[in-house]
């Protein structure tokens, strides 16, 4: 930081040490202040989130005996879920899922964020109120929605039957593995268009107008103008999407049948009804490590790509 | 002056308008499809609806566990949005306005709940309470919920720090006031709008979650709770679908309210995520 010489500072060498000492005090003094307010916050968190995430990561390497844990560690149980094709099903089928519906999401999401960046002038707050409102809400119930609307005798079902488009309800609506996407792609979009619509919103005007200026055509603007300036936010909206919905266990155990179960109802089960919390806690672990494997990958390669194009 | 010369995108798309009308109503058809039902008279979801009844929402009144998880949801939405946004207040100050070490890695691990799929907070959580002994029940609830809310109310709250000058602060504290003082008289109502967003929204986000409350949850259950075991029972939709209608309409007005009075904050929430 730039000392500022004020005219008594340099008349009077034993004051400049002083106010230099004091400022130095009153940073000492500025941080300890910000520390303290952050404490509480810093403590409520470090007590419910850090201290059981430790203990979850001890527990993974203890062993279910009967009813009680086994003597010493072991790594058992991830050497279960790598030898058991059940886990490491699970596991995929959960990674290729969540996939799915963010690659879904971002599609559909990309047109929408740019209208509310480049086409809406007036009211865009509201717009943007309107877009994220059931996001802050029962996702319990938005999920039980696309039951009644996927459902047996559900709205398409029935709707189609009554129009006599169909003799017979389609089966395969609920209970599936697209039903599970569709679900999660609607559950979570929210997180793949704000991203997007912020950086979309960033870009430089006066770049489509140049582009524009120099004779680029409108397709060939958007592919060279502002996809790669909103790449940032689509990555972002990947990962704000993608990372949440591999962990889902709502969605699948409501809209999903036997084979379109997730890693998490898999975890949820370990903790209910089969009660064996050490292999519970093995599978979230794994869970995280397999999601930031896959994110790892994900980034690499986009800045391969990005490289790749440049 | 010349007026500025106007490019083709200045002009309304109509593809792209009628692309949002396509998406609004993916967005809200599904979730309109549970007030319309609620209104049914028939047992099960489906066309052709015969005739409408509000009896679903009379029975919904008699109803003695839906009235107690309500006043379950309540007071622990009501605890955790007060909690959350007091420590909101206070630590969004700290970050923005003081020199903390290490404020990016403190705020990272603060907003960590928002990405991090809730079912591994639940579950360590679960853990930990069980290796204390602690019973579960509406506080072990409310704790999970504070880690969910937090993220929320300091991303709503800290706009409003960056958003006005520190000035203020000091010359109400050269007047003479002290430090509370200052705080009470000055600092909060200029973040008022972000208190009241935090509030609100906090409290609806608590009010709606069901991971946590699933995992921490004893044997008080709270709304989102009693709907999940009603779940099981194909007879009881409609009620739920009633009691589904009423939550919905609650919740969507008071995140409104929130984010309108919160404004700048929920949208620069994402711009930091």
């Amino acid at each position: 930081m730039a000392v500022i010489q004020s005219p008594d500072s340099l008349t009077v060498m034993d004051g400049r040490r002083n106010t230099s000492f004091r400022r130095r005090l009153a940073a000492r003094f500025d941080t300890l202040r910000g520390v303290l307010m952050l404490l509480p916050t810093l403590v409520i968190l470090g007590v419910t989130v850090a201290v059981p995430f430790l203990l979850m990561s001890a527990m993974s390497l203890w062993e279910q005996v009967g009813f009680g844990y086994g003597d010493g560690w072991s790594l058992g149980n991830y050497a279960e879920i790598a030898g058991e094709p059940l886990y490491t099903t699970l596991l995929l089928r959960s990674l290729a899922m969540a996939m799915a519906a963010t690659l879904m999401t971002v599609v559909l999401v990309y047109p929408m964020a740019y209208f509310l960046a480049f086409h809406v002038h007036r009211n865009k707050l509201v717009w943007l109120i309107i877009i994220t409102l059931p996001f802050w809400t029962s996702y319990l119930l938005r999920v039980f929605a696309w039951r009644v609307v996927l459902g047996y005798e559900g709205v398409i079902n029935s709707g189609l039957l009554e129009l006599g488009l169909i003799d017979a309800p389609l089966d395969f609506l609920l209970y599936s593995r697209s039903a599970v996407i569709i679900t999660l792609a609607h559950a979570w979009a929210a997180f793949a268009l704000l991203p997007i619509y912020v950086s979309l919103e960033k870009i430089d005007k006066s770049l489509l107008e140049a582009s524009a200026d120099l004779g680029e055509g409108p397709v060939m603007r958007f592919f060279r103008v502002i996809l790669p300036l909103s790449m940032p936010g689509v990555i972002a909206g990947t990962f704000l999407m993608f990372i949440p919905t591999v962990g889902d266990y709502v969605t699948p155990a409501l809209v999903g049948g036997p084979d379109a179960q997730m890693i998490g109802n898999l975890i949820a089960l370990q903790f209910g009804t089969v009660n064996n919390w050490p292999m519970g806690a093995a599978l979230a672990i794994t869970m995280i490590l397999a999601i930031t494997l896959v994110g790892l990958m994900f980034l690499a390669l986009s800045r391969l790509l990005s490289r790749w194009a440049r | 002056m010349k007026p500025a010369r106007r490019h083709e995108f200045h002009r309304p798309n109509r593809a792209l308008q009628l692309y949002a009308v396509f998406f609004m109503v993916l967005l809200y058809g599904p979730i309109l499809f549970i007030p319309l039902f609620s209104f049914s008279a028939g047992l099960y979801i489906r066309f052709p609806i015969e005739s409408f009844t509000l009896d679903w929402y009379g029975r919904l009144i008699g109803e003695r566990p839906v009235l107690r998880a309500l006043e379950n949801s309540l007071r622990v939405g009501v605890s955790v949005a007060v909690v959350s946004t007091c420590l909101g207040v206070f630590a969004a100050k700290a970050l923005v306005r003081y020199r903390v070490p290490g404020k990016g890695p403190i705020l990272g691990f603060i907003l960590l709940p928002l990405v991090v799929p809730p079912i591994i907070f639940g579950v360590a959580m679960l853990l930990m309470v069980n290796a204390l002994n602690i019973p579960l029940s509406l506080y072990t609830i409310a704790a999970g919920h504070i880690i969910i809310c937090l993220p929320f109310s300091i991303a709503i709250l800290m706009p409003r720090f960056e958003g006005y000058d520190a000035a203020m602060e000091e010359a109400a504290a050269d007047l003479g006031e002290n430090g509370w003082w200052v705080f009470w008289r000055v600092t909060v109502p200029i973040i008022m709008p972000g208190i009241v967003a935090s509030l609100l929204l906090t409290f609806t986000v608590s009010f709606d979650e069901f991971v946590m409350a699933f995992f921490l949850g004893g044997t008080d259950l709270t709304l989102p709770l009693y709907i999940w075991g009603q779940l099981r029972i194909p007879r009881n939709f409609p009620v739920v679908l009633a009691l589904g209608t009423l939550i919905l309409l609650f919740s969507f007005a008071l995140v409104f309210l929130g984010l309108r009075i919160g404004r700048r904050g929920a949208i620069k929430l994402v711009d930091r995520g």
